[in-house]
């Protein structure tokens, strides 16, 4: 059982990898024409959150959402078709990269509005507590969106109305070239600041996908059985530039030196060594596992890459539900 | 004279109003990051030191009241907005308070406040990243709404604005940063609420503004080959608005159409086009014709913005219309392979 837990994790990891990395390599083709925000370096939040969901749980996100939807279990197909703007996109190419969805496995949507999504979990919540379910609603937001007003009227009232929600903050350090230092006071956590609110919170090592999956199982377990809200902060580091596919530490907005001492805590590489160490898997599985997500993810580029645009003809109508 | 990129105009307006003015201050996120907000506030800080040039936490509604709160104690904010769509979330602060503390208090406060937001186009910047919701400010007493197409203007609205005792939101378009003008060194103001007339003809109207009079420009030089010759008006100003000249023009002209960069319905075009009817109507000849986006969100996908943003080409084939000719804008322009979705070659994705 746990067994197989690792290695679903392990194939989620790999897989939010592979698909960012080709992306980035395949940007500066210029026909992934939207703003595109990579989450390489940071696969271990979603992926370890996402295990320890239900696939009828629901989960929202921000601008930098692919590797939660892919961790919820998305079809990439559909996610990479969106960001090439084809008809046969998740959003039919309307939203793009920061617009992604996939009802089928619960990915409600991600938006690109910072901390716009926050209070639609909590509405979700809400609505599942009027329907007498047990499903807990999920949202994923950085370290910038508890600077906006609505993430405190949201857990304010989350928690006085014992709402089922997941709050997940994954703290990368910056907003786009603004570190912590110049936006929340010094020496504060996040997680201590929000637990004032009086939510019961948690913290931990988002580079470690497996204490992610089992501290975010811990809370979804709490959730489901008292009917609270639970907020979790997992510090991670994003890799490539703020938007966009390229790097940008010689820009002069942070280190090399720090991003080299992060890129030591790969996430990925640290959960493959586990699993070799722990004997969970030897290398010709991990050889095989990863053949066979490549591929995946060559025909999910070749399925986006052949297919058509979407036609302007008659769209004005869709703007309205009929 | 020198010419200077739009992006450069702005920065040096800054520069010149932090340096007569040590009430000046400017503040948003990422205005001094090492981008600086796509040139326009780079290296301020370097000049006029941290207390005055600053980044913000990511809470837009808080930092548009705390500009308030320092301008009512003579301190005068300039905020920005790397896109317009942020500063949504201060819609609170600038309807209820900014455009209202003057009025309500019997006169005794100013709001000398100046709010930078940037719309845009193309590159997949989609629904919630390149709205142009000019209109909505419009409609509320109490603000001043400017919209500068050159870069000259850029700078002279610009200074005025800050200086302005008013709240001012002062619209940017990012296809506009990079564009040149002659601009004269030192301090020199437009006055808010000057339209500019950039082309003079007898056949008809154009009301135009930001991004649009460049499209505007390429279409008329097109129209002039052709012997048609309109007026071109540059509003600059949305609000107040210079109806003098609009109605001056109409009335030589007999015919009129409204460029917008935003949405139709409910529009700052709209808007004109009712004054107009109003003011000019027995001198009208032809109906007033509206060139705006269609009424729907701003897709994300290059093939839908192909159709969804106007062009100079859309602009050739409704003045031909207007005129009872028949041009064909797309066979007329050559755009030498430049894709849509992108201003130039100096463009490239993703911001
Ligand atoms: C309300 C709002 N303000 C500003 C922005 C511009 N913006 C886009 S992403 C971003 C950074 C947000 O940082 P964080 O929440 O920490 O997420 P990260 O990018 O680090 O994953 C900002 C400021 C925005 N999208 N929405
Ligand atoms: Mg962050």
């Amino acid at each position: 059982m746990e067994h197989t837990l690792k290695i679903n994790l392990f194939k989620k990891l790999f897989k939010i990898r592979t698909v960012e990395e080709t992306i980035a390599d395949k940007y500066t083709e210029w026909e992934m024409r939207c703003p595109t925000h990579l989450s390489t370096g940071q696969e271990g939040v979603a992926a370890g959150v996402c295990q320890a969901l239900e696939d009828d749980d629901f989960v929202f996100s921000s601008h930098r959402s692919h590797a939660h939807y892919i961790a919820k279990g998305g079809d990439i197909r559909k996610m990479i078709a969106e960001i090439y703007g084809k008809s046969t996109g998740c959003s039919a190419g309307r939203g793009g990269s920061m617009h992604l969805i996939d009802k089928s496995v619960g990915f409600l949507g991600s938006t690109s509005i910072v901390g716009g999504t926050i209070p639609l979990a909590a509405g979700v919540a809400l609505s599942v507590k009027l329907k007498n379910s047990s499903q807990v609603t999920c949202t994923f937001f950085g370290d910038a969106a508890v600077e906006e007003g609505v993430f405190y009227e949201t857990i304010n009232y989350a928690v006085t109305n014992k709402l089922p929600v997941l709050f997940i903050c994954e703290n990368n350090l910056y907003s786009v070239y603004s570190p912590l230092s110049v936006r929340q006071p010094e020496n504060r956590n996040i997680f201590e600041m929000v637990e004032g609110i009086g939510i019961s919170v948690d913290h931990g090592n988002g580079n470690d996908p497996w204490e992610v999956f089992e501290k975010s199982r811990n809370a979804v377990g709490k959730i489901r059985e008292l009917q609270i809200p639970i907020f979790l902060e997992f510090s991670t580091y994003r890799w490539r530039e703020h938007c966009g596919p390229f790097f940008d530490n010689d820009i002069g907005y942070r280190t090399e030196t720090e991003f080299l001492h992060w890129k030591e805590k790969d996430p990925l590489q640290f959960f493959e060594n586990m699993l070799l160490e722990q004997r969970v898997i030897d290398e010709s599985q991990i050889q095989s596992i990863k053949a066979g997500i490549i591929d995946e993810v060559n025909e999910a580029f070749q399925f986006a890459h052949d297919s058509d645009f979407p036609d302007f003809t008659g769209i004005q109508n869709s703007v309205y539900h009929s | 004279m020198r010419k200077l990129k739009f992006s450069q105009a702005i920065n040096e307006a800054f520069e010149i109003a932090m340096q007569i003015n040590p009430n000046v201050i400017c503040y948003g996120l990422g205005v001094d990051d090492p981008k600086g907000v796509f040139g326009t506030t780079l290296g301020l800080k370097e000049k006029f030191g941290k207390d005055r040039v600053f980044d913000t936490p990511a809470s837009e509604n808080a930092m548009t009241g705390i500009a308030i709160g320092a301008s009512l104690n003579g301190i005068r904010p300039v905020m920005t907005h790397q896109r317009l769509d942020f500063s949504l979330l201060s819609m609170d602060q600038i309807i209820n308070n900014a455009a209202k503390f003057h009025f309500m208090f019997g006169g005794q406060h100013t709001v000398p406040i100046t709010i930078r937001m940037i719309t845009g186009r193309g590159w997949g910047q989609g629904p919630t990243h390149s709205q142009n919701l000019q209109s909505i400010f419009a409609h509320i007493p109490g603000l001043k709404v400017v919209m500068p197409t050159t870069a000259y203007d850029a700078k002279g609205l610009l200074l005025s604005s800050i200086f302005d005792d008013n709240p001012v939101i002062f619209i940017e378009h990012r296809w506009l940063h990079n564009l040149e003008s002659d601009v004269p060194e030192g301090d020199y103001r437009i006055e808010i609420g000057k339209s500019k007339k950039i082309s003079d003809g007898f056949d008809l109207t154009i009301v135009s503004m930001s991004y649009m009079t460049v499209e505007a420009i390429h279409a008329l030089e097109i129209l002039k080959k052709s012997d048609i010759h309109c007026d071109l008006i540059d509003i600059r100003s949305v609000k107040p608005m210079d109806w003098t000249t609009i109605f001056h023009s109409v009335k030589k002209t007999g015919r009129l159409l409204t460029l917008d960069t935003g949405v139709g319905q409910g529009s700052v075009s709209s808007d004109i086009i009712a004054e107009v009817c109003h003011n000019c109507w027995s001198s009208l000849k032809a109906q007033p014709e509206r060139l705006s986006l269609p009424d729907m969100p701003t897709p994300t996908s290059p093939s839908l913005t192909k159709h969804f943003y106007r062009r100079s080409e859309d602009i050739i084939n409704i003045v031909s219309k207007m005129l009872g000719k028949d041009l064909d804008g797309y066979a007329l322009i050559d755009r030498d392979g430049l894709p849509h979705d992108v201003p130039g070659d100096w463009f490239k994705g993703p911001f």
